[in-house]
């Protein structure tokens, strides 16, 4: 029968929830990397028990920590991220250039056919590989050549926290950068285009259509369908048919287009997933009630899943990463809240369950669908 | 022996206890200490100072004698106590936050 094991990142440690493909009785294990920041822990899709972890403390800096077991055993691998050359500088809050810095890893993707190969979106934002299991990180430099001086940190650093791997075109790769918007690679990383046209940033740019600077907050596609792009922007959520040449929205009915991750439906290429939240300045999900939007349509029309979350006083927010989706027949859904809450739902969103209500805050879901 | 002790987080990532013994050949000073601790325990490599500068991280200070010694340059021997081991050189997670 298979099974599902749903990667946890917290503020505190790593947690592994595992169930049956019944979903209904979880078993809870954690936390690994006890008080420390897990950013990312994602598996290998083409060898499930080899896992990566982002871990990272604003007093020891970054660890990368790798499991060839599921989980049950981990060894820290290289930690040591140099950028190409000389960083050079991006733009900073204030307008004038600032140095490169590594600061963490928030993104960990594991090539879709090597297990030891495995990308790392970092802050400042660049783009890492590492092609011997995370032993050693090499950038890809030619991402920051795509302007990168004009870059600039959103309010919560200026982070690389997307990777997309085309699995159709292995060369193809999209990215996005909070605050400089989307690229896309299609030469396995050498060089790479800023792919924005579309994108309206009427209240965050002094020019609302340029190139780059949009804050860009995730990106999703399914992998039927790799040329199809969805997007949850600053505000906004936005739609490409021809692989982010052009965006067009597709906010449609939602009561705020503001929010965070953005997910698309295992088995239905036109079906998406957000969480709406309040604003910009009021992180949480709007009137104290956790809403799933989930369209149909590829985006417009929207509707509100509500079964199972709480509909009164609750004030939690719903991070970029924390957003999942399994393989099963009856796609499971799944995120993790800033109040410590991963929620599931066995049956496309229709119906939602806590599986742990009492983490610390999540900043990333991953799920693996097991054979 | 020198006598590093180490801070809880440390501790765990190298798998070891509170206090580890280094052999140290030559001067004692923060960077041999530190070169010697980062050859027996390659984990903790870039947690305590920067992998390529080798500058010490921000929120990380280094005590021994009851002196803070993070302010000290790298290469100044430390104390002769330190280096016959009767005194430990800390390695400390600064305190913040409330």
């Amino acid at each position: 029968m298979s099974s599902v094991r749903v990667l946890v990142g917290t503020r505190k440690g790593a947690f592994i929830l595992t169930s049956n493909a019944r979903r209904k009785k979880w078993d809870i294990n954690g936390p690994y990397f006890a008080g420390w920041e897990i950013y990312h822990i994602n598996g290998s899709p083409a060898n499930h028990d080899r896992l990566y972890a982002s871990q990272s403390t604003g007093w020891f800096g970054q660890l990368i920590q790798r499991s060839d077991d599921g989980g049950k055993t981990w060894e820290p691998v290289d930690n040591k991220f140099v950028y190409d050359g000389t960083p050079g500088t991006h733009k900073w809050y204030d307008g004038t250039q600032h140095p490169w810095e590594f600061k963490r890893v928030w993104n960990l993707q594991p090539s879709l056919t090597d297990p030891d190969t495995v990308y790392a979106g970092v802050e400042d934002a660049a783009l890492f590989r590492s092609m011997d299991g995370g032993k050693s990180w090499q950038e890809l430099p030619g991402l920051r050549s795509a302007k990168g001086d004009l870059w600039q940190p959103g309010a919560g650093g200026m982070c690389l926290h997307t990777i997309l791997l085309d699995p159709v075109n292995p060369e193809r790769i999209f990215i996005a950068i909070s605050a400089a918007g989307a690229f896309r690679t299609d030469d396995g990383g050498g060089s790479w285009l800023p792919i924005n046209q579309g994108l309206k940033s009427n209240f965050e740019l002094p020019d609302p259509t340029a190139d780059v600077g949009h804050c860009v907050h995730n990106l999703a596609m399914h992998p039927s369908r790799p040329g199809v792009l969805f997007m949850q922007k600053h505000w906004d959520v936005m739609r490409s048919d021809d692989a982010g040449g052009m965006w067009y929205e597709v906010s449609g009915n939602l009561p705020t287009d503001f929010g965070f991750p953005i997910a698309v439906h295992a088995h239905e290429p036109e079906t998406i997933y957000i969480v709406p939240i309040k604003s910009d300045s009021e992180h949480f999900v709007p009137d104290g009630k956790l809403r799933v939007y989930r369209s149909r349509k590829g985006g417009n029309e929207w509707e509100a899943l509500t079964e199972g979350l709480p509909q009164s006083d609750c004030y939690v927010n719903v991070l970029r990463s924390a957003m999942a989706v399994d393989t099963l027949d009856s796609c499971g859904i799944y995120f993790g809240t800033t109040g410590g809450q991963v929620y599931a739902s066995a049956d496309s969103g229709d119906n939602w369950a806590p599986i742990v209500h009492d983490l610390p805050a999540v900043l990333s879901v991953e799920v693996q669908t097991l054979p | 022996m020198i006598c590093v002790m180490l801070p809880v987080h440390l501790q765990r990532l190298a798998n070891t206890g509170r206090e580890v013994e280094l052999q140290v050949d030559g001067p004692v000073t923060q960077s041999s200490i530190l070169d010697a601790l980062e050859a027996s325990y390659p984990m903790l490599r870039g947690t305590i100072r920067d992998h390529v500068t080798k500058e010490r991280r921000a929120f990380i200070r280094f005590f021994a004698c009851g002196e803070d010694l993070s302010l000290e340059q790298p290469d100044v021997p430390l104390p002769e106590s330190v280096a016959n081991g009767t005194e430990r050189f800390m390695v400390v997670g600064a305190m913040a936050g409330g």
